[in-house]
């Protein structure tokens, strides 16, 4: 990942010195961070005056990081894991199941913690007043949704395959169809906004957001993937996620 | 073992999934931090967020998250018992058409920090939004409190940058404390990497 600071040489010895010193205390792994995106993808041009130019400053991880808001299955209602059963009517377009588990770096279960999910419709239209797709919304498809993980860190909710979608980033920009994740995790520092892809989609090359990513492994694992058995016969496609958090730092990096 | 998965932005349509009550969704957060039954000072933190124009953001997203009035965090890893079930810490925050935020809390206590130093009464701040790819963390500090002079973490803030994270009391208004936040600019705020 390129942080700012890496431009600015005078930061770089608070920074070094900093992560000498805090080494041995770190609770969650900072190797992973090579995953994210850099706050800067010019390619994507509202990060241009929405990323910071200033380095970061890196601080040591203190109860106040290693501690974080715990909500859990008190949070999340069961019907709200069924985004087409909140109408009257059901939604238009391909019913599909995802499904995975929430697991730490290091291989380990996120028991209970929660998901929230939101989406654009099956012709590619958000409910919200902002989006002017000039695509039909459906009465039937709110498109937001909750589920939290069980005590193996499963989750599953069943919803409709979302559309692609035209942004104006650029000329003929379009979205690859994409469901937007949330999730707490642990502690502060394992909270994780993301979003879904489908496999084969042939807007990925185009994308800037999808692209921020600079590793290719990393964007795979954005990349959910159809599942047979969870396939249900005459009724949904059946999609497999598993979502990774950040972990404890003895993690070793470049295991993947 | 397992590489993470990547972070990635709310986009312009977060409030669909992170603030839904407008849609008929059920909400289940608030920028109510402290009922007013919880033990502390009350307080009011307003302010704006803008973009590297001066632009304020209408479509962004705040989270805080901070002990209770004794430095309590409701959570495991503190493992001291809490003076009152109904304070989670955790509040959430979308910006209003003017880049407007505002949440209802008491003031935090000192924290324990590394080597066995206090930190001085402060709020965790996330924000989110379209452009931001991976939440920005900074932090909020009472600009009044002395406790500041000696915060290990303040320490680590280049002096000239410091009155970033500072909340002012607003002097029209008793009991509000002003925050705005800059992502870019002359008066960029500091964020933080932990
Ligand atoms: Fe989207």
């Amino acid at each position: 990942m390129v942080k700012p600071c890496e431009a600015e040489p005078g930061h770089m010895d608070l920074k070094t010195k900093h992560q000498d010193e805090a080494h041995m205390k770190d609770t969650y792994s900072r190797a992973g961070d090579a995953a994210d995106p850099p706050y800067l993808s010019p390619d994507y041009v509202g990060t241009r005056i929405r990323s910071p130019k200033q380095p970061l400053i890196i601080i040591p991880q203190t109860l106040s990081e290693i501690t974080g808001p715990v909500y859990g299955h008190s949070d999340a209602k069961p019907e709200e894991a069924d985004l087409t059963k909140q109408h009257a009517g059901e939604p238009l377009g391909e019913r599909i199941i995802v499904k995975g588990r929430v697991l730490d770096e290091a291989g380990r279960a996120v028991p209970n913690t929660l998901l929230e999910i939101w989406q654009c419709n099956a012709a590619g239209r958000y409910i919200h007043e902002v989006d002017q797709h000039p695509a039909p919304l459906d009465p039937n498809f709110t498109g937001a949704g909750r589920v939290v993980t069980d005590a193996e860190g499963r989750y599953e909710y069943t919803t409709i395959k979302p559309g692609a979608y035209p942004w104006r980033n650029h000329n003929n920009a379009w979205r690859p169809a994409h469901i937007h994740l949330s999730l707490f995790g642990p502690s502060f520092l394992t909270r994780l906004v993301t979003q879904m892809y489908f496999p084969g989609d042939p807007l990925f090359p185009f994308d800037p957001i999808f692209n921020s990513v600079t590793d290719a492994k990393a964007r795979d694992r954005m990349i959910c993937s159809f599942d047979m058995e969870t396939t249900k016969p005459e009724w949904a496609l059946g999609y497999i996620f598993d979502i990774v958090l950040r972990g404890p730092s003895e993690t070793p990096p470049d295991l993947d | 073992m397992s590489g993470r998965t990547p972070s990635q932005t709310v986009g312009p349509f977060l409030h669909v999934g992170l603030a839904p009550a407008p849609f008929g969704f059920r909400e289940i957060f608030s920028p109510t931090v402290a009922d007013a039954g919880v033990a502390g000072t009350h307080i009011r933190i307003e302010g704006r967020v803008f973009d590297g124009e001066g632009t304020p953001l209408p479509d962004a997203m705040l989270e805080i998250w901070q002990a209770d009035s004794e430095g309590r965090y409701t959570h495991p890893a503190d493992g001291r018992p809490l003076a009152s079930n109904s304070f989670r810490g955790f509040g959430r925050c979308p910006t209003a058409k003017d880049g407007g935020y505002q949440f209802a809390t008491v003031i935090p206590g000192t924290v324990a920090g590394p080597d066995g130093k206090t930190q001085a009464p402060h709020i965790n701040v996330g924000l989110f939004s379209r452009g931001i790819l991976k939440r920005l963390f900074t932090r909020i500090y009472f600009a009044d409190n002395p406790a500041n002079a000696t915060d290990p973490v303040l320490a680590l803030v280049p002096a000239g940058r410091r009155d970033t994270l500072m909340a002012k009391p607003d002097p029209a208004k008793p009991g509000v404390y002003r925050f705005d936040i800059h992502i870019q600019g002359d008066n960029e705020t500091v964020f933080f990497d932990a």
